[in-house]
């Protein structure tokens, strides 16, 4: 024990502040190079492809399952009270609110994230993103701006087809195995949704899929040192982008119900 | 001589306390094929990335064709490298695109080429270095080393550039390899009537590809001169490489056994 514990953390303090500077000035120089043209429409629909429509497995997987859960785990609470009229209530507005955009998320930061960590940081040690740059294209242009919009544009979609999937995974459950009536079931779910339960899981996804694309393109894009260099970059990038997302989901959710 | 390609003048980088050029003084002319050697280390790729602009020198002047490029903003970057074509030294091709889509990716996204157009462009330059069309579908991973050192030579020249710069254009092939790349590279440099910058330890190579031989050692080009005279260079360090001696001026940084 020869460095004592205040120069351990002072050291982490910087290195965590020093990292917060560089991915905000990445992030600035992706907003801004994603303001002007030439946008490259044909990566934008890959990545769009890629994230989106690969991810629809895993994250209906994930929603219908969540979905099952909680109507089961809310009825084994609510009888108690007999409050059993309640659970698609329930169901669809932690589903709207809460798990649609953060399992979603979480799910497609694991699958989307990291492979874009890694393709990016291949790319990079293998001095393509060089080669892009002698070949007159901007590396940010090409490889982040296109990821980001596509991360922008999809996860929403991706959500709006979670909630859905787990609307439909409460419903099975409560009508096969709780005995529910099914028009009640239905009609209970969208009397109670309001407009904005719905609209902030979105907002929510939106900022998400920012979030999870700027970690996998940052990290990929500042690795170094070859397949060791790409399998931090990869970690990272999945770590990074797990945790921004539970913060930036409670900050999200108090912009929008603190009263 | 006539006013200079590439001009550098006093140029130095370091990588916080290693110092990698220590004051560069350089001029290519026109159409002439320079070759800069040295042992690994010495700073060879970081030369040609400043030059290139992939790198910021900390202090000097690099000029191309007289205009000074040390400080240019993106978009003046942009309109600069539009006259370099570069092989690198892994090929760097796009493994996501086939390779005729890797050949005609600057003349297609960022010059605005038709793809049909682009696509006839790219089996020229295949047919160029001695590749078939036929190697156009493929993918980069498909090819063998030499193949995609081809290739990646072929994408360096589909625009034409003016100036060509070769990272180590031979290393990890074979020896027979090694000399039809150098016969591409002789001929592509002087078809295009480009000038051309190459880094290497292959001494074969550069004797071959090269009109003029510079030697970097410590940050500094310690001698320049036409091939011919590399062997009378009167420098003991020079010596000592194109020879390959272990004993001499330059020592290796490693641990006597």
């Amino acid at each position: 024990m020869s460095i004592p514990l205040i120069t351990v953390l002072g050291r982490m303090t910087l290195a965590f502040l020093a990292s917060i500077g560089s991915v905000s000035s990445f992030a600035f120089q992706a907003i801004r190079q994603g303001l002007q043209p030439p946008w490259y429409r044909q990566q934008i629909l890959r990545q769009i492809m890629e994230i989106g429509y690969y991810s629809l497995p895993v994250v209906g997987l994930t929603a219908i399952f969540t979905g099952m859960v909680l109507a089961l785990q809310s009825y084994t609470g609510f009888a108690r009270f007999s409050a059993e009229s309640a659970i698609p209530n329930v169901v669809v507005v932690s589903l709207t609110r809460e798990l649609g955009p953060v399992l979603a998320g979480l799910m497609v930061a694991g699958r989307v994230g990291a492979a874009m960590a890694a393709e990016i940081g291949t790319m990079r040690v293998t001095e393509q993103i060089d080669a892009l740059t002698t070949l007159s294209t901007d590396p940010f242009k090409y490889l982040v701006v296109p990821r980001l919009i596509a991360g922008i544009i999809t996860l929403p979609f991706l959500v709006l087809i979670a909630d859905i999937i787990g609307v439909l995974g409460g419903f099975l459950v409560g009508v096969y195995k709780l005995d529910f009536n099914d028009v009640a079931y239905l009609r209970n779910t969208m009397d109670f949704l309001q407009f904005q339960d719905v609209f902030s899981g979105l907002v929510k996804a939106a900022v998400f899929g920012f979030l999870i694309t700027l970690m996998g393109c940052y990290h990929g894009y500042t690795s170094r040192g070859g397949a060791q260099g790409v399998g931090m970059a990869t970690t990272s990038a999945v770590v990074s982008a797990s945790i921004l997302i539970l913060t930036f989901n409670y900050f999200i959710t108090e912009a929008f119900f603190a009263r | 001589m006539a006013s200079p390609k590439i001009s550098l003048r006093g140029v130095h980088k370091a990588f916080g306390p290693k110092k990698v050029l220590q004051g560069i003084e350089l001029d290519v002319a026109p159409g002439e094929s320079m070759v800069v050697i040295g042992g690994s280390g010495t700073g060879k790729s970081v030369l040609l990335k400043c030059i290139l602009g992939l790198m910021r020198p900390d202090s000097g002047s690099i000029k191309i064709d007289g205009e000074e490029t040390a400080d240019l903003s993106s978009r003046d970057r942009a309109r600069v490298m539009r006259k370099f074509g570069m092989l690198f030294q892994g090929g760097a091709l796009f493994d996501s695109l086939r390779v005729w889509e890797n050949v005609a990716f600057g003349p297609i996204q960022s010059d605005g080429m038709a793809p049909a157009r682009a696509r006839e462009i790219a089996i020229a330059k295949l047919g160029a270095v001695g590749l078939g069309p036929e190697i156009g579908d493929l993918f980069p991973s498909e090819l063998s080393g030499g193949m995609q050192k081809r290739v990646a030579l072929a994408r360096a020249i589909a625009r034409e550039p003016e100036i060509i710069f070769f990272d180590e254009p031979t290393t990890g092939l074979d020896p027979i390899m090694a000399d039809v790349i150098n016969d591409l590279i002789v001929k592509c440099v002087s078809d295009l009537g480009a000038t051309a910058v190459s880094i290497t330890h292959d001494m074969a190579s550069a004797r071959k590809i090269g009109h003029r031989i510079g030697m970097l050692y410590e940050g500094k080009l310690i001698w320049q001169g036409p091939v011919a005279e590399i062997d009378r260079s009167g420098n003991a360090h020079v010596d000592q490489f194109i020879h390959g001696r272990a004993e001499g001026p330059i020592r290796m940084q490693v641990r006597k056994l």
